[in-house]
């Protein structure tokens, strides 16, 4: 069983057994708030072949997008979870010609649209995060969790084809990490760039016990209660972490000149 | 008296900053964080590659059709327009500021030139943060003006910010311009020849091209490859305004084309425009 399903079940129960059955929807509660939570899975008998393996294809873009915006259309106000384990988008002809890009686009944008809505949106990484599906699938929660654990990851594209396409052998990838923590993908390294809310640690991500679920429900109830006492419906939050301060000061940087140079 | 000819000018053979003040008002432009202030990728010298004094991106402030404008633009000759931390700060920063002028009352208009295969592999985690910031302002600033962006080179629009092009309300591209999330090598590499040949040239333009995006929908205004022809496009943009619905809502619609789809078939692009150009 993925971790994404092993999870989804563990926090929202069993799924609904609508199409696409890669993506995981089901209505549940976290510290007594409503919550609908989201789960992409591997789906060997998936129509669109190359989204075979839990990749973030055509048909789960736009799946997650009709049950983000069912969410935001009744209006209760309800909090979105996204357990993230995805491996990539499918890479394929039918797939470009069908525009991924958009159906890519249209979850983002339904995620977006929830959080400035109002909703708690709120993402757990509970084993690979990598690349435009993490973009469609997590990156615009206003609150990031992790578990802090082996293979759990977070990188633009795989590692084996990341050596492909900058013809580099993983050993040298793993050498160039060591300097450039963005470039590495453990967990760790990436909560340095002060965009997670919390990283969780001391669980076991492949078979969770019971204490281990109550740990992450416990993050999940304080994330969402976190998102709703904050102002702000934005990203601002990641930005004004002390390890982004440290650790994107490029970024910081950026937009104070832009501010200070963009009336004459 | 004495008609002005406007003399054909290639959009594509002018550099990023060349096409930014090409498309404000005549004398209008004005760039923020211009090259003498080098802020450029701290990132990149470590790696072995030599930084550009601008990364690689254009932030210019001016008037397009008598609004304020800000254009931002990418340069596809640098890290083949790839989004690093500076470059994609530069341009999710800018957005920010033209939504807060937009919730002022103020409204800018945002246009964006996308010549770009996505974010830097030498940035990584730093360009997908960027990216993700980028995608966030652009869904925030369109509901009070159009985000309109240009796909008109070689290098195409491709990654995290084709995913951006496709939460713009209006793509505007030419027929050398190319959408799409994984580039043509990249599909090649990770899925084999038989997938997809991109060395095939007229299978990749009838796939991802500007003419089959906008005849499938997935762009909007086919342009010449003129300054002219590209400004004027971009004015008609903004003058239609915030449409009802952005096609990155329009969810039903697009689950209904794509269950229509027989994957047992194969499918062309020809076909595909065959499907859906006609309803």
């Amino acid at each position: 069983m993925s971790r994404g399903r092993t999870w989804f079940e563990a926090l929202a129960g069993t799924p609904g057994e609508d199409e696409p059955a890669s993506v995981l929807c089901a209505d549940g509660s976290v510290g007594g708030e409503h919550a609908r939570f989201l789960a992409v899975v591997p789906n060997p008998s998936a129509r669109f072949s190359r989204a075979l393996g839990g990749e973030l294809g055509l048909e789960e873009g736009w799946a997650l997008a009709r049950y983000v915006r069912e969410v935001v259309a009744d209006r209760g106000g309800r909090a979105l979870v996204s357990v993230v384990d995805v491996p990539g988008q499918p890479y394929g002809y039918r797939e470009e010609l069908l525009g991924l890009h958009l159906a890519l686009a249209a979850a983002v944008d339904a995620y977006a649209t929830a959080r400035l809505a109002g909703h708690p949106v709120v993402a757990l990484v509970v084993g690979q995060a990598i690349s435009g599906a993490f973009l469609a699938h997590g990156m615009q929660a206003e609150r990031i969790l992790a578990l802090e654990a082996p293979g759990v990851a977070v990188q633009v594209m795989s590692k084996r084809s990341t050596a492909r396409v900058t013809r580099r052998t993983v050993e040298e990838l793993d050498d160039i990490s060591r300097e450039v923590p963005a470039t590495a993908y453990d967990i760790a390294s990436f909560s340095r760039l002060g965009a997670l809310h919390r990283l969780i640690e001391g669980v076991n991500a492949d078979e969770p016990d019971a204490e281990g679920v109550e740990a992450v429900r416990g993050a999940l109830a304080e994330a969402i209660s976190s998102a709703r006492g904050d102002g702000a419906a934005d990203l601002s939050s990641r930005l004004a972490s002390p390890e982004a301060r440290k650790n994107r000061g490029a970024s910081l940087r950026v937009r104070e000149r832009l501010t200070e140079e963009w009336d004459e | 008296m004495t008609v002005p000819t406007r003399i054909k000018t290639r959009f594509t053979e002018l550099s990023a900053r060349e096409r930014a003040i090409a498309l404000l008002d005549s004398g209008t432009s004005r760039e923020l964080i211009g090259p003498f202030e080098r802020l450029e990728s701290p990132h990149l010298e470590p790696q072995g590659v030599v930084p550009a004094c601008d990364d690689g991106v254009v932030v210019a402030r001016g008037e397009l059709g008598g609004e304020r404008a800000v254009v931002l633009a990418v340069e596809g000759l640098f890290q083949g327009g790839s989004i690093g931390e500076v470059s994609g700060s530069k341009i999710a920063g800018a957005l920010e500021l033209a939504l807060r002028d937009a919730e002022g009352g103020k409204p800018v208009r945002p246009v964006l030139l996308l010549e770009t295969g996505g974010i830097r592999l030498q940035e990584a985690n730093l360009g997908l943060l960027a990216v993700a910031e980028i995608h966030a302002a652009i869904v925030a600033l369109r509901s009070y003006v159009p985000v309109v962006c240009v796909v008109a080179g070689m290098v195409g629009c491709f990654g995290g910010m084709a995913i951006a092009a496709g939460l713009c309300t209006c793509v505007v591209m030419t027929r050398e311009g190319r959408l799409g999330l994984n580039g043509p090598q990249v599909i090649e590499q990770e899925a084999g020849v038989a997938e997809l040949d991109s060395d095939d040239r007229r299978l990749v333009w009838e796939t991802i091209g500007g003419e089959q995006r906008v005849a499938t929908g997935f762009a909007d205004i086919l342009v010449e490859d003129d300054v002219a022809a590209i400004y004027g496009a971009l004015r008609n943009a903004f003058g239609a305004g915030v449409p009802a619905e952005h096609r990155s809502e329009q969810v039903g619609r697009y689950e209904a084309r794509l269950a229509g789809i027989d994957v047992s078939e194969h499918l062309d692009g020809q076909a595909l425009r065959a499907r859906w150009e006609s309803r």
